[in-house]
Formats: C-alpha cells, structure tokens, sequence
C-alpha cells in the first residue's frame, strides 16, 4: 500500500519529465547562457573572447542609436495597442451580446485569421496599397489621381500590418471577459435608472477590464518583439528593436552583442508581463483557450 | 435615427471585413491572368498555380514546412498530453511553477527565444540544421499544446476511469482504453494546433533554418525581396486553403467519428 502512494505520488513528475526536460534544455539553459555570452566578446578575427567584458552592455545601453530605436520600437507596439483596443471592443460587445446563431459563426471566423498565416497576412497589403495595388486602381479608375501614390513602406503602414496581425488576439480576449458577464447585472443597473450607456459605463466596462488588459498585454509584448512586419511594409528608417537583433545575429554574426540586445528586449517585455501577473494573475490569458 | 445597435453592427462588419479583405484579395489575385498578377483583373486562370507546381524551390520548400510540421505536432502532442495529464488530474507539491514554467516559450518574445536556442546549441559546436528546427518549433508549441489539451481533459469525468479501475483493469488499461479515446479530440485539436503553428512560424524559423533550406513562410518571404509576384499570391491562397482545409476535415471526421460511435452504441 505504501508503495502504491509513493507511485502515485510519482506519477505527475513522470507525466512531466518529457515536457520539464524539453523546456529546461532547450530555453532554460539556452536562456542563461546567453546572459554568460553577453560579456564575452567577439573578437576581429571571428572568435569568442571568454571572459567577464562590459563591452557589449555599454555599448547597448550607452549608445542613442539603440535608445531611439528601442523608443520608436515602444511607440510602435503603443499606437497599435490602442488602435486594437479601440477597434477590437466593439466587435467584441457584438459577439458576446447577439443572438445565439450568427454568435457560432461570428466566433468561427475569428479563429480564422489564427490559421492564416502571419507572413502572408502581412504581405496582403501590398496587394492593397502597393503602386499597383487594389486601392491606387481604383483611385486612377475613378480619375481621381492620375500616377499611383506611394502609400507603403512608413511607420503607418507597419502599425497598419500589426494591427491587422494582432486585432484577432485582442477581440477574442475581450469577447471572453464580457462573455462572462452575467447579465443580470446591466439590467439591474437599468432597471434600477441607469440609461443603457450608463449601464454599460458604470457595468459591463469595469467588467471588461480584465479581458481587456489582457488583450493589451498580448498585442503590446508580440508587436514590441516583430522584425517581419518593419521589413515588409516598413521603409528602411523603421527598423525595430527585433530587427537590430537580427542583424547582429544573423547579418554581423556578432553573437555577444546579439546576446546583450535580446537581454535588453526580454527584460523590458519581462517587465511587463511580470507587472500584468501582479495585479491579474496569468489565468485570464489562458482563459482564451477554452 | 439609427439605433446604437445597428451602429455597433456595422462597426462589426467593418472591422470583419477589415480581417478579411486583404486575404481575400490575395486568393483572387492568384487567380488573375494578368502577367504582372496585380490589378487590374484580366481573367481567371490557373497558370500561377501551375508555376507554383513547376517551382523546384517551392515544392522543396512545401515538403520541409510539411515534415517539420508533422514531426512538430507528432512530439510536441506526445509530450504536452502528458504534462497536461499531469497538471489536470493530480496534486503536487510546486505545481505553480510548473504550470508557468509550461507556459514560459510563450511568455518570452519568439526572438528571444530564437536567440537563445541557436547561440546555445552553436556553442555546442551543432550547426544549423532542420533538426534544431524541430527542436525550437517543439518548444514554442509545447505551451499550446498543453493549455489546449489541459482546457478541454477538464470536462472529462474521472468516475468513468474509476468505474473502469473497479471493474478490474489496470491504469495502464484504463488509461489507453477509456481516458484515451475520450481525450482524443483534445489531443487532435492540440496537434492541429501545434502543426498550424509551427507551419506558419517565420519568426524563430529564419533564425534556425540553415543557408538553402526554405519553409514556405520563409520562401514568401525571400520572395518579396525581389518584388511582389503573382506567384506568391498563388502561393498564399494555398497556404490559406491548406490551414483552413485542414481544421475543418479534422473536425468533420471528428464529428463522423462521434456519430458512428454514437450509433454503434445504441
């Protein structure tokens, strides 16, 4: 009998081990050494100098170049957070408060865009906006201008791109929070007086509150660390904090600074989903899921 | 006057058809006989479909994104119904840190993540190759895997498995003949998951792929380097078709399944 508990008491840890030992090889330890390679150094001739070097951390943290573009980085992943939210709650109220039939498929096609690719969304709107594209016809068809504007390749455009990627996370997220809501709840507040824009103010909005910094977690954390977007549809001056990282890595194979730069970007996003599980605990994400 | 509702409607519609519309646009233009594969359309044809099919490099590129991403979800299920058994059906001491260290690859930026992994195993002296593709698309679907098949084994009662131990068959039994195939939707739609992932990821993807191996999002994507062709837009439409082809087969077999299982009980 014993035996037994002490096997089920084993039990978990040997459901476990696969996905524990997958993850502690291959982040865990991949994540702390790259916190060692960060001071070591890349010499002129292509080798690692091992050893404890500032170096790298000083010239990250020091130099206005990487300062900018980390802020423009910041700028970029904030516009298109408030554009998600502004855009993706009314969708959202819509699904969660229509009637039962067109709600199932309302729903259904949210999931789509998850199953379509990231890449190709992204270069869909070069079909749009691009000289030759959807809109610019349609503009010379009409004779309201006579050559294609160049309407691609700004900031605008790479807000407009993640928007579009990260519009989908964010109403799902915000759908599920009023979802919950139990309706009861507004029609207590209008049966009690409030008008029905009262009612939402005053009810169904706090409500939604969790979904909705959830929704701003997500977009904020996955637009702040994108590269593909900005050379898509970005020109060559809106290169983001990810693109630096690739350069470095994969372009310079300068292995150390790359370490320092993707420190730097993991500590501030870190940052931030470590604040967000202070105060909202991390279930309200995985409550999308379901 | 309009009602709020019926702003709050069309607002809805907007915003679908702002989801929508690009990719729609993609899937027509593949369609488009216009050499230049812009606008305006000039006629439906199949010939950017067929360049696609006579594209060495773009078959090649379908057959790397097919395997790995059969091999991604074929591992990262295994494991993540295994870890999602464990976080769902018992009690442990540190089971906290558990489920955040499960969910970790999502909460670190995909860069990172691919930062990481290559430099690590490059100081192991293993070069680029599609095995350590594999392995970064395994870790980064893992998460999913386990938060999906973790959501779905909850609904699924214990004192069926219960009556089966009563009635005298082992846990090894019990488990591959009860708890299994009820679990099996959750295990397909984790799978599905992971393949749809790891079929579309480009962000971890050109960090890991050695120099001539392509998937299909990276091929996309050094194609628009050169300048927007048809045949990426041809290539998009059977992506599209291909992610959403695949979910919904799986869930209408599912749904045969259920219903012959369903009858064959009666």
């Amino acid at each position: 009998m014993a035996a037994d508990v002490a096997g089920a008491r084993r039990t978990p840890w040997v459901l476990l081990s696969p996905s524990l030992a997958t993850i502690s090889l291959l982040l865990i330890v991949p994540m702390l050494f790259i916190v060692v390679y960060s001071f070591w150094l890349r010499t002129a001739t292509g080798a690692d100098q091992v050893g404890f070097y500032l170096d790298n951390w000083i010239e990250v943290l020091g130099d206005r170049f990487y300062r900018d573009i980390l802020f423009q980085t910041f700028l970029i992943a904030f516009y298109t957070t408030v554009i998600c939210a502004l855009v993706g709650y009314v969708p959202a109220y819509f699904v969660a408060n229509t009637r039962m039939k067109s709600k199932a498929f309302l729903l259904l096609l949210l999931m789509l865009p998850f199953w379509i690719s990231y890449i190709i969304r992204t270069m869909s709107w070069i079909n749009i906006l691009g000289t030759s594209g959807a809109l610019n016809t349609l503009l010379i068809s009409m004779g309201i201008i006579d050559d294609p504007i160049q309407m691609l390749y700004n900031q605008q455009t790479v807000v407009l791109g993640l928007v579009h990627y990260l519009l989908p996370f964010m109403i799902l997220n915000v759908y599920v929070s009023l979802d919950g809501i139990d309706k009861n709840l507004t029609e207590a507040a209008q049966s009690l007086g409030c008008t029905g824009f009262q009612a939402f103010r005053e009810v169904t909005l706090p409500l939604s509150l969790p979904g909705l910094a959830a929704g701003s977690l997500l977009c904020f954390v996955l637009a702040a660390g994108t590269y593909i977007t900005p050379i898509v549809l970005g020109g060559p001056r809106d290169a983001m904090f990810a693109n630096l990282v690739f350069e470095a890595i994969v372009t310079q194979l300068n292995w150390p600074l790359g370490s320092a730069l993707s420190l730097v970007l993991l500590a501030l996003l870190g940052a931030l989903v470590v604040i967000y599980t202070r105060y909202l605990g991390i279930d309200q994400i995985a409550k999308s899921f379901k | 006057m309009m009602s709020g509702w019926s702003v709050i409607r069309i607002a809805t519609i907007l915003v679908y058809l702002f989801l929508f519309a690009p990719v729609a646009v993609v899937i027509l233009l593949a369609f488009n006989a216009n050499q230049f594969g812009s606008f305006p359309i000039e006629g439906f044809s199949f010939r950017w479909f067929e360049a696609l099919w006579n594209n060495d490099a773009i078959v090649r590129a379908f057959k790397t994104s097919l395997l790995l991403g059969v091999l991604t979800a074929a591992i990262s299920t295994t494991l993540g119904t295994l870890a999602a058994l464990a976080m769902v059906r018992y009690d442990f001491p540190g089971k906290r840190t558990i489920s955040t260290l499960l969910v970790a690859p999502i909460l670190i930026p995909e860069v990172v993540l691919a930062v990481a992994l290559l430099l690590f195993l490059q100081f192991l002296a293993m070069p680029k190759s599609f095995g350590l593709l594999l392995m970064g698309h395994v870790v980064f679907t893992l998460p999913f895997v386990v938060l999906v098949v973790q959501a779905r084994l909850v609904s699924i009662r214990r004192d069926v498995e219960e009556a089966a131990m009563s009635l005298g068959a082992t846990p090894v039994q019990t488990f591959f003949e009860v708890t299994l195939p009820l679990m099996l939707p959750a295990v397909m739609a984790g799978m599905l998951f992971a393949f749809t992932i790891s079929f579309d990821d480009i962000t971890g993807t050109l960090f890991w792929k050695p120099g001539g191996v392509e998937t299909v999002p990276t091929q996309i994507f050094a194609m628009l380097r050169n300048s927007i062709s048809p045949e990426i837009n041809a290539l998009g439409a059977v992506m599209v078709i291909f992610t959403i082809a695949l979910p919904l087969v799986a869930a209408s077999i599912a749904r045969v399944m259920a219903m012959r299982k369903a009858g064959s009980s009666k």
